[in-house]
């Protein structure tokens, strides 16, 4: 559900340096035209790099995403409820399946990117650091983390790599149980009893600050910002997405009662953009680098379960089998 | 040893150490064996078409998980796999191939289009 490339990398110091200059302006002018680049194209170093670790980024983060909701489903709240969320969290699995494979088009194996997740050197969504202590958190995740998952995939769908935009096409749909799901089990907390509603309340509350954490810090202007949005793999600010987020979900948040907790949360008339508390970006920093609530305890979960799965899948390998990238 | 306390009951009987004393052993190549492309059929009789990939080590699992993957939610009737490696692509660079595709009008109904006119001509002359 949720690919952020919320802080662009900026490792390389100049991006187009040694890049064949015929090349990236036929690559380029392509692009312009609306036309997708393919997996076995021409593409400036600086695009693959760029794109393998966001859709790595986006992969990791639909896995360990299922891990803060997966928590519930041996406490979910009757037999439908728990049938629903293994569907979603299966689901989310699936994501990370399509995406794995679109990132290895671009040449990096997929036992390097779950090497890379584990040492910790990728990143996933920052919001999958935080826990879900009550039941009402797993409602507030699946309505407003999915719908800005939403907002993000179907704006990188419009992106310019082929099989990342076939892959988020796919996951698109799926995604729309999980929005409708999600804003079902809200909207039944939320009109229950007095219980249920401080329930999803003070769930709302955990989640407001990573939710806001969710599309990035504010993009500054920069070299590399800009050449991304040239070359369609950032298809919009950090900013934007915030907006539409605000402009579609604050009034049905409102409708059903709840209080969102930000006083400063408001409507310009003028400029029809929202302002906002600022939600803490040092924590945002701090909680990538390593240091959340529960960045320790997913990838453990991760790492346990990789290395238990070791001599299964070791069985499995023949001395004939070769690995071939996938086709897109 | 310390082990993560959490709020998920599963993380807790996994007993996992905080601070584990080994080094995670990294994945080797082909721990995640191999790729099949898939193609699916959305309805009997149309074309099956490519949907993507799978990781498995066997056909047979490769089908089981093409299953799980694109046939979730109905829109397919039929699964095909086939190893990645099967299949040969034209190099992207030799699509010029296909530039020649335009001039050879002879390939195309519209090249036929005057026909009727032939024969028009041809009764006219005959009844004249
Ligand atoms: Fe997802
Ligand atoms: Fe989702």
């Amino acid at each position: 559900m949720y690919g952020n490339i919320s802080i662009i990398d900026k490792s390389s110091k100049d991006p187009l340096a040694g890049e064949d200059p015929n090349m990236l302006e036929e690559f380029e002018a392509k692009i312009a035209r609306g036309e997708k680049i393919e997996a076995n194209d021409w593409m400036p170093k600086e695009y693959r790099r760029q794109l393998i670790r966001m859709i790595e980024q986006h992969a990791h983060s639909e896995i360990i995403g299922a891990l803060p909701e997966g928590t519930w489903i041996t406490r979910a709240p009757g037999f439908r409820r728990k049938m629903a969320l293994m569907a979603k969290v299966q689901d989310e699995s699936g994501h990370c399946q399509l995406l794995y494979n679109a990132a290895e088009t671009l040449g990096k194996t997929r036992e390097d990117m779950i090497n890379d997740l584990i040492s910790g050197k990728s990143k996933y969504s920052n919001v999958f650091n935080y826990p879900a202590p009550t039941w009402a958190d797993t409602a507030v995740i699946a309505w407003l983390i999915d719908a800005s998952a939403i907002i993000n995939q179907v704006t990188n769908s419009k992106g310019s790599y082929a099989p990342y935009c076939r892959a988020l096409e796919r996951i698109c749909m799926e995604e729309s149980f999980h929005l409708r799901y999600g804003y079902d089990n809200v909207v039944t907390l939320a009109t229950g009893t007095k219980y249920q509603r401080e329930q999803v309340q003070d769930a709302l509350n955990r989640w407001w600050r990573p939710i806001m954490h969710f599309f990035g810090p504010p993009d500054v202007a920069s070299v590399h910002g800009e050449i991304l949005m040239r070359w369609k793999v950032k298809m919009a600010s950090n900013d934007d997405m915030r907006q539409q987020f605000f402009n579609q979900y604050v009034p049905k948040i409102l409708e059903l009662g709840l209080t969102i907790p930000d006083e400063n949360l408001k409507k310009d008339p003028e400029t029809k953009k929202w302002t906002y508390s600022d939600p803490d970006w040092d924590e945002f920093f701090r909680v990538i680098k390593g240091d959340g609530p529960c960045n320790k305890e997913r990838i453990a979960v991760r790492r346990r379960a990789e290395e238990e799965g070791r001599w299964v899948r070791a069985a499995l390998v023949k001395p004939t089998m070769s690995y071939a990238v996938p086709l897109s | 040893m310390q082990v993560f306390t959490s709020l998920d009951p599963r993380v807790n009987r996994a007993e996992l150490p905080e601070n584990p004393e080994t080094e995670f052993t990294p994945k080797q190549a082909l721990d995640q064996t191999q790729t099949y492309e898939v193609f699916h059929q959305v309805k009997t009789g149309a074309h099956h078409t490519h949907v993507g990939s799978v990781h498995a080590p066997t056909a047979e699992l490769a089908l089981a998980f093409a299953k799980e993957q694109y046939g979730r939610r109905g829109q397919c009737v039929s699964l095909w796999v086939v190893n990645s490696s099967a299949i040969a692509a034209l190099d992207v660079r030799d699509s010029d191939i296909f530039d020649s595709a335009t001039d050879k009008p002879y390939r195309e109904v519209t090249a036929y289009a005057n026909t009727r006119e032939k024969i028009e001509a041809f009764k006219n002359k005959q009844e004249a």
